[in-house]
């Protein structure tokens, strides 16, 4: 198990890194790296259909990022009330890290999961639905109405994109808007 | 060759697209098929099949990229998609209940077997596939047009 | 255990970004990895000590598989997460077009 604290350690030194950095592509490419370490954790886990979803995934979600946001950085100070802002912060950091903790304690124990509903997944799922990926036959047969809802939440981020970008509909009295074929 | 910033990239970078391109295209299509017996699915597939179209209109620039597939090729690819996935899932009231699996399961291992899981992934990737496509170009397009713009 | 706080830490850091950053492309990335700890956390949750991945494969016996439900669910979740950052980058976009600066302390108008 020593690679998987390795592996943590390592995102938790890129996150510090990508909040830290004031140029704003350097801090693009540390979340990318984040990203990558995250998938070879899931790989550790035993989880390949995971991490092939996060790699991918990751990927598109920083060439969007960076295809929007090459500009120049502006400089800017930072203003008074500064140490009043980090007391604050800290103080609210600090009490969600309390509750968390001991909401810790009623976990199990890592690696010794309560598993109520899966061991019949596991048991019939391949006499039942006849996948051999038994991930696919949870999403695509057992609950398939997440997937439905997923597909909805999809379609509607495209509809939303599409909404807050164009042209057309946005103009004043006398301004004329030149077509451009959307 | 003229070296505008909107006709795309490098010379390396586009031979080498166009020896892989279609590579890529058919890898995002052996994951959605194979869904069912080995891991990836139709998310994962349908996101690879968005990264070529991706890759091809970052090479080489937006106007080649929109002749291979028009804007209203992917709002029909889309849509298809989204009405192929519910209108499986309705045909599962001809057994029972809604998302029944009513096609036979053939013997496990084999392409086809499982009942409607590789068609609700090929109707799963293509909705994925177009619609992230389409807010990737029109990210671009917004982008190029404040460009344009100083 | 550590392995949890481990985790913690993470989802720590990307909340910090999001209260004390003042770029918006900053925060953006600070509910970016936000988002990463928690799908993280799931999956921890479900591993299993000597487990393998569930998927089966022919002629060869399986006793021991790691917990398949919230895979399922994190499956899910991963490709949500790129549609919400998609959205906020368009509205990045929009606001700086509109403002000129990416600096949320000097958007203050409320105008339509």
């Amino acid at each position: 198990m020593i690679e998987l604290y390795v592996l943590l350690v390592f995102m938790i030194i890129g996150a510090i890194i990508a909040i830290e950095m004031k140029d704003l592509l350097s801090a693009v490419i540390a979340v990318g790296a984040v990203g990558l370490g995250l998938s070879i954790v899931f790989l550790v886990l035993k989880a390949p259909d995971v991490a092939i979803t996060q790699l991918v995934v990751e990927m598109l979600c920083l060439i969007i990022l960076l295809r929007a946001t090459l500009k120049k950085d502006l400089p800017f100070s930072t203003t008074g009330r500064w140490l009043l802002n980090t007391l604050i912060t800290a103080g609210f950091i600090v009490a969600f890290l309390f509750v968390a903790i001991r909401a810790f304690k009623d976990l199990p124990e890592f690696g010794y999961p309560i598993m109520r509903v899966a061991n019949i997944y596991l048991k019939e799922g391949l006499i039942k639905t006849g996948a051999s990926n038994l991930v696919s036959s949870v999403i695509l047969d057992f609950r398939a109405y997440d997937t439905l809802g997923e597909a909805t939440i999809l379609f509607t981020a495209v509809i939303g994109v599409l909404a807050i970008v164009r042209r057309i509909g946005r103009k004043k009295k006398d301004e004329v808007v030149e077509e451009d074929d959307e | 060759m003229s070296k505008e910033h909107d006709k795309g990239m490098s010379l390396i970078v586009k031979v080498i697209t166009r020896l892989t391109v279609g590579l890529i295209l058919l890898f995002g299509i052996y994951i959605v098929l194979h869904g069912h017996v080995s891991p990836g699915g139709g998310f994962a597939g349908g996101v690879i099949i968005a990264l070529s179209f991706v890759n091809l209109m970052l090479a080489y620039g937006k106007d080649v990229a929109l002749k291979k597939i028009s804007k209203s090729a992917m709002s029909f690819f889309e849509s298809t998609g989204a009405l192929l996935f519910l209108s499986i899932a309705l045909l599962g009231f001809t057994g029972g209940y809604f998302f029944l699996n009513f096609i036979s399961k053939g013997e496990p291992f084999r392409l086809f077997s499982a009942g409607i899981i590789p068609l609700c992934n090929i109707a799963i990737s293509l909705k994925v596939g177009a619609g992230l496509f389409a807010i990737f170009v029109v990210l671009v397009l917004l982008k190029f047009e404040w460009e344009k713009k100083e | 255990m550590i392995i949890y706080l481990l985790c913690l830490m993470l989802f720590c850091c990307g909340l910090y970004c999001i209260l004390r950053k003042r770029n918006i492309i900053k925060i953006i990335l600070g509910i970016i990895i936000a988002e990463y700890a928690v799908n993280l956390f799931f999956i921890l949750v479900a591993y299993r000590m000597g487990g393998r991945s569930p998927i089966l494969s022919s002629g060869v016996e399986i006793v021991n598989m790691v917990d398949p439900l919230p895979q399922a669910l994190v499956l899910t979740s991963i490709v949500i997460g790129l549609a919400t950052t998609a959205l906020l980058v368009a509205l990045a976009m929009r606001i700086y077009e509109k403002y000129g600066t990416f600096d949320i302390t000097k958007i203050k108008e409320l105008k339509g």
